[in-house]
């Protein structure tokens, strides 16, 4: 893999609430076009670090670059997926994906085709005009995850969108994911709290300490894809990413 | 050792009936728990777990068929059935000792009596010390403890829980599935268990019941009690057992 160029740069992070220190010099980097899980404790402060990426709020000391420029919503492309599924409700399928782009004034050929792509993708031909209250839950977050991809997103941070999935389900929506990060190439932060689900779908792993948070170790991900759950290089992984962060 | 069956659904159905038309939730299952077991039952979103839960705990009225306990039929309420929601029912209002003692409350017992009884439920899930503490100063794990200790306070022979991890995020869940069997091997009980997580389905279960999308039916029956516990994860059986459920389990994604 030959892809050096830094995307993100984030020096010295630190967040504290009054008295309580949440986040303490995290430094880390981010590869152009990479997918990086970011995993820890329960209640280690995982939120508040996202937040602090996408600028939702300031940090107590250091700061997050962005192609060597402070990050900021009105220079970079900055997506956020949340747990709960956020698509709008009173838009249908096609239009939730092109809001972004119309909103960003986008030309009309551009936009046809970002959202062709995205709904070829993301299997969505068929409801093209539904509206998401007429789909499931998973159904939804596909919609929000197309609609995040189609805007080419300098930066995509994802909150644990398949937090209360059924593996079965979260295996379909895992695959899905990579391709379309494949397809797209965009770089990827990807939060979550179930460790297999963070070595099946990342190059890399920042596992994260309790609170005051900082990174614990970095964990390169060569596996082959799709990956195989039951091989032993994975549960190998696992295992040993379970070991540094267990409390239960 | 003869195996009794505690309870037994026979020829179960539920149809809903609408203004217009009507929708067959549950079509014809048959099940039979045994004495002191932990049954999981196991189906994708939205199949009408919940449904049958709710019939057999008397909140629901079948449209077919029987439940027996102890070979005797029965409908409605029954007080020798404990149910845990998925929605952590306790009152907001009310202390974590008030809340576990609400069921003795309304059996008539006196407030020593129920506060003892309180207190050794506490003790049982692990919140001794949180006693005078309101649900809103306790974490999702915690409050579920206290929807624990409070089907347990009613001494009931039948705990059905509705997908009681539901909310919880992947770690807690561990640590929740830990501790509702270290419950459950201390006071033994016959458990129902509903979820639609397979990993949660094979770590917990003596026997795992599979159904269908809906109309819910009965799709395979797996028995786990060769699987000893604790039971590891990422163990080989583990993983297998886990991916033929899943190969068996309808995907539902609409």
């Amino acid at each position: 893999m030959n892809k050096s160029k830094i995307k993100v740069q984030v020096n010295d992070l630190c967040k504290s609430f009054g008295d309580l220190r949440v986040l303490q010099d995290c430094n880390f980097t981010v590869e152009d076009g990479e997918f990086l899980c970011v995993v820890g404790p329960t209640g280690c402060g995982k939120t508040t670090f996202l937040n602090l990426l996408c600028n939702l709020i300031e940090p107590t000391s250091g700061e997050v670059l962005i192609d060597g420029e402070r990050a900021s919503p009105q220079k970079h492309n900055l997506s956020f997926i949340f747990q709960e599924p956020s698509a709008f409700p009173w838009l249908t399928v096609e239009q939730n994906i092109e809001y972004g782009l119309k909103a960003k004034n986008h030309d009309k050929i551009y936009i046809k085709s970002q959202v062709n792509k995205v709904i070829e993708i993301m299997g969505l031909q068929e409801y093209r005009h539904s509206f998401p209250g007429e789909m499931s839950t998973s159904a939804e977050q596909k919609i929000v995850i197309g609609r995040a991809f189609a805007m080419n997103p300098d930066l995509l941070l994802m909150d644990e969108p398949y937090g209360q999935m059924d593996i079965k389900t979260r295996f379909y929506l895992e695959d899905e994911v990579v391709r379309i990060w494949k397809e797209f190439k965009r770089t990827v932060i990807f939060i979550t709290h179930n460790i297999e689900e963070a070595v099946y779908l990342a190059e890399r792993v920042l596992v994260l300490t309790d609170k005051p948070a900082h990174i614990k170790e970095e964990i390169l991900i060569n596996l082959p894809r799709p990956r195989d759950v039951t091989a032993p290089e994975f549960i190998g992984i696992r295992n040993h990413i379970t070991e540094l962060i267990k409390w239960w | 050792m003869e195996i009794r069956n505690k309870l037994e659904l026979r020829n179960i159905s539920k149809i809903f009936l609408t203004r217009k038309s009507y929708s067959v939730a549950i079509q014809q299952v048959d099940l039979e728990v045994r004495e002191n077991e932990f049954l999981v039952l196991l189906g994708p979103g939205q199949c009408g777990k919940t449904v049958l839960l709710n019939i057999v705990a008397g909140l629901l009225e079948q449209t077919t068929g029987e439940i027996c306990i102890d070979g005797a039929p029965y409908s409605g309420l029954n007080n020798q059935i404990g149910f845990i929601f998925q929605s952590i029912g306790i009152m907001p209002w009310l202390t974590v000792r008030d809340n576990v003692a609400i069921g003795p409350k309304f059996a008539g017992k006196n407030k020593k009596e129920r506060y003892e009884i309180a207190q050794k439920n506490i003790d049982l899930v692990r919140l001794t010390g949180f006693e005078k503490h309101f649900p809103r100063q306790l974490s999702g794990g915690m409050k579920q403890r206290v929807g624990i200790a409070r089907a347990y306070a009613n001494n009931p022979e039948i705990l059905l829980m509705d997908e009681p991890f539901g909310q919880l995020d992947a770690q807690t869940r561990y640590a929740m599935q830990d501790e509702i069997l270290r419950i459950w091997n201390e006071n033994k009980r016959t458990v129902i268990f509903v979820t639609n997580n397979i990993e949660e389905a094979v770590y917990l279960g003596d026997r795992i019941v599979l159904f269908s999308s809906r109309p819910m039916q009965v799709k395979g029956v797996y028995d786990l009690t060769s699987l000893e516990r604790p039971r590891d994860y990422t163990d080989e059986d583990f993983l297998e057992i886990r991916q033929k459920i899943s190969d068996n389990m309808d995907l539902v994604l609409e």
